[in-house]
């Protein structure tokens, strides 16, 4: 796999506050790669340099093989190849959604068919609904729309499903994975932590301007060897021990209650309690 | 798919710009009946000669045809833009090929067009309703056109560089609109430009809008007046110059200060 994104020692500061300091990372093709972070963290800054939007103070950035700082024309064939799905804007409420979406397809080389992406993002039956009129969840699926129209390499999404209610998100993530198994490669930012982890097959915690980890959602933060806590019920009260051996509990207080032990429960650590150990840890 | 140019995309985006201004009613009824409720105030007021031949409407009409210039060039992009900072439109458009250039051709084909727009109504109303003479001679025709398409152009780039001056859209109205109407008051659309104290008169030499009036009274008013105005003549050369000079001045300005994204 060919890396399409890479950062080495990349720094930037506002005044006095470091807000990136020293990040690296290397993105293949045809990942879904999400970073993760509280806000202030350095994420949007991070992201932001790649899309080009700001200049760096220091490190090696490339995507697709180009520097993002770069002005001029190179610049607009490199643009030709990335889709930028921002956070929430509010444009173009006086366009329809077709009109907005055909329009941007004429910025690109080749871009997909207007029709395609809107049924595709599932605004099929809003084709011709003002802007203004869509709902927040709506107005993010044109968005995406439009992020993806110029069939991008390299798909930046900046907290994509806010706003989404739950079997919207679920459409959206198979959208994403269809883009994926089209051979782009995505760069995810979101706070949900269950998005990064059904979507997402690496992850990278940032804070303070810093790679805290990479791994997958599964090993991250040593989640898969966390103690697990096992909770049942006894004399009327709700009882949990943690345990390296939850099986050996299990099966001790099983031949303790002989046979079915009440309310039985075990629990691994959720990629949401890894997470906020992690950057609770790093603010210490 | 071949790359599409500068100018096509441009030129889409004009149509585009064009057609979300008819869907904002309230704004086009603003912009384009605004003007013509202020000359049937005005024609009605002053219904009096102000020189032999001439009366306040006449005088009136070239002062709102400058005015048209300045509304719909610098006042609405510099309305506007902020707006579509906030709302995160240009942002969106940096992070797509779209060249920069194909951007303010279509900010500039809105421009124009509501600019013809402005002027057919307020000729046609002031004909219609107020005895206006329109110019009987080519050479006054011509210098009307190159004044629309000088002075046009000079409002365009000025609306674009002012629009980085006011902080958010929705404060843009309240800090562009007083400028204008502060110029308009200087620069003699209101009243007989002469008439106004010395100082109101060198305040407004210096900025543009104060040139396009005198050019457009050069268009409508008859010769013989030539010699009320300040210098006893139009000034046609100095006028062109003067308005040419806020151009260049525009395109420098907004080259160094035209901000994508809201700071």
């Amino acid at each position: 796999m060919s890396t399409v994104i890479s950062v080495a020692g990349l720094k930037k500061s506002y005044g006095a506050n470091q807000a990136v300091n020293g990040v690296d990372l290397q993105i293949s093709q045809g990942e879904i790669f999400a970073l993760l972070g509280p806000n202030g963290a350095g994420k949007t800054t991070t992201v932001e340099i790649l899309e080009g939007f700001r200049d760096r103070d220091s490190g090696e950035v490339k995507v697709l093989g180009f520097d993002p700082a770069t002005k001029g024309s190179a610049a607009q064939a490199w643009r030709d190849r990335i889709g930028i799905v921002l956070q929430s804007t509010e444009d173009a409420g006086d366009l329809t959604v077709y009109e907005s979406v055909s329009h941007f397809a004429k910025y690109y080389k080749n871009p997909k068919d207007p029709r395609e992406v809107i049924d595709l993002v599932g605004l099929g039956e809003k084709v011709d609904a003002l802007g203004r009129t869509l709902s927040g969840g709506q107005r993010r699926r044109l968005d995406v729309a439009l992020g993806i129209i110029g069939s991008p390499e390299v798909i930046f999404l900046d907290e994509p499903t806010t706003g989404f209610d739950p079997e919207a998100r679920r459409a959206f993530w198979s959208l994403i994975r269809n883009l994926r198994d089209e051979g782009a490669t995505i760069l995810l930012t979101t706070h949900y932590l269950d998005e990064a982890e059904a979507l997402a097959d690496r992850v990278a915690v940032i804070n303070h301007g810093q790679i805290i980890e990479v791994s997958t959602p599964e090993l991250l933060g040593g989640r898969a060897t966390s103690l697990a806590t096992v909770t049942w019920r006894e004399d009327g009260l709700t009882k949990s021990e943690k345990s390296e051996n939850p099986t050996a509990l299990v099966s001790q207080l099983s031949s303790r209650f002989k046979g079915e032990v009440p309310e039985l429960s075990v629990k691994r650590a959720s990629l949401e309690d890894i997470y906020l150990e992690m950057i609770g840890g790093a603010n210490e | 798919m071949s790359k599409p140019t500068a100018l096509s995309i441009g030129i889409q985006r004009g149509g585009l710009e064009i057609r979300q201004f008819m869907r904002q009613r309230e704004s086009v009824v603003f912009t384009m009946l605004f003007p013509l409720i202020l000359l049937a105030i005005f024609g009605s007021v002053f219904s009096n000669q102000i020189a032999e031949g001439v009366t306040f409407s006449q005088y009136f009409v070239a002062g709102m045809i400058a005015s048209g210039l300045v509304n719909t060039g610098f006042q609405q992009l510099a309305i506007m833009i902020p707006m579509e900072r906030d709302f995160g439109t240009l942002k969106r458009l940096r992070g797509t090929p779209m060249p920069a250039s194909s951007y303010f051709i279509g900010k500039s084909i809105l421009v124009m067009l509501s600019m013809l727009v402005q002027v057919f109504l307020l000729l046609t109303a002031g004909v219609a309703f107020f005895g206006v003479n329109l110019p009987t001679s080519a050479d006054k025709w011509l210098i009307l056109l190159a004044l629309l398409v000088i002075g046009s152009a000079c409002s365009t780039i000025l609306g674009i560089a002012f629009s980085n001056v006011p902080k958010t859209g929705r404060g843009a109205s309240a800090v562009v609109s007083p400028v204008v109407i502060v110029l308009q008051f200087f620069s003699g659309v209101f009243f007989i430009f002469t008439d106004l104290p010395q100082w109101m008169q060198q305040v407004a030499a210096i900025f543009p809008l104060k040139w396009m009036t005198q050019g457009a009274r050069s268009v409508f008013l008859p010769d013989s007046f030539a010699a009320q105005e300040v210098a006893g003549s139009w000034e046609t050369g100095r006028t062109f110059a003067i308005i040419g000079a806020w151009l260049v001045v525009g395109i420098i300005w907004a080259i160094r200060s035209f901000k994508w994204e809201r700071q």
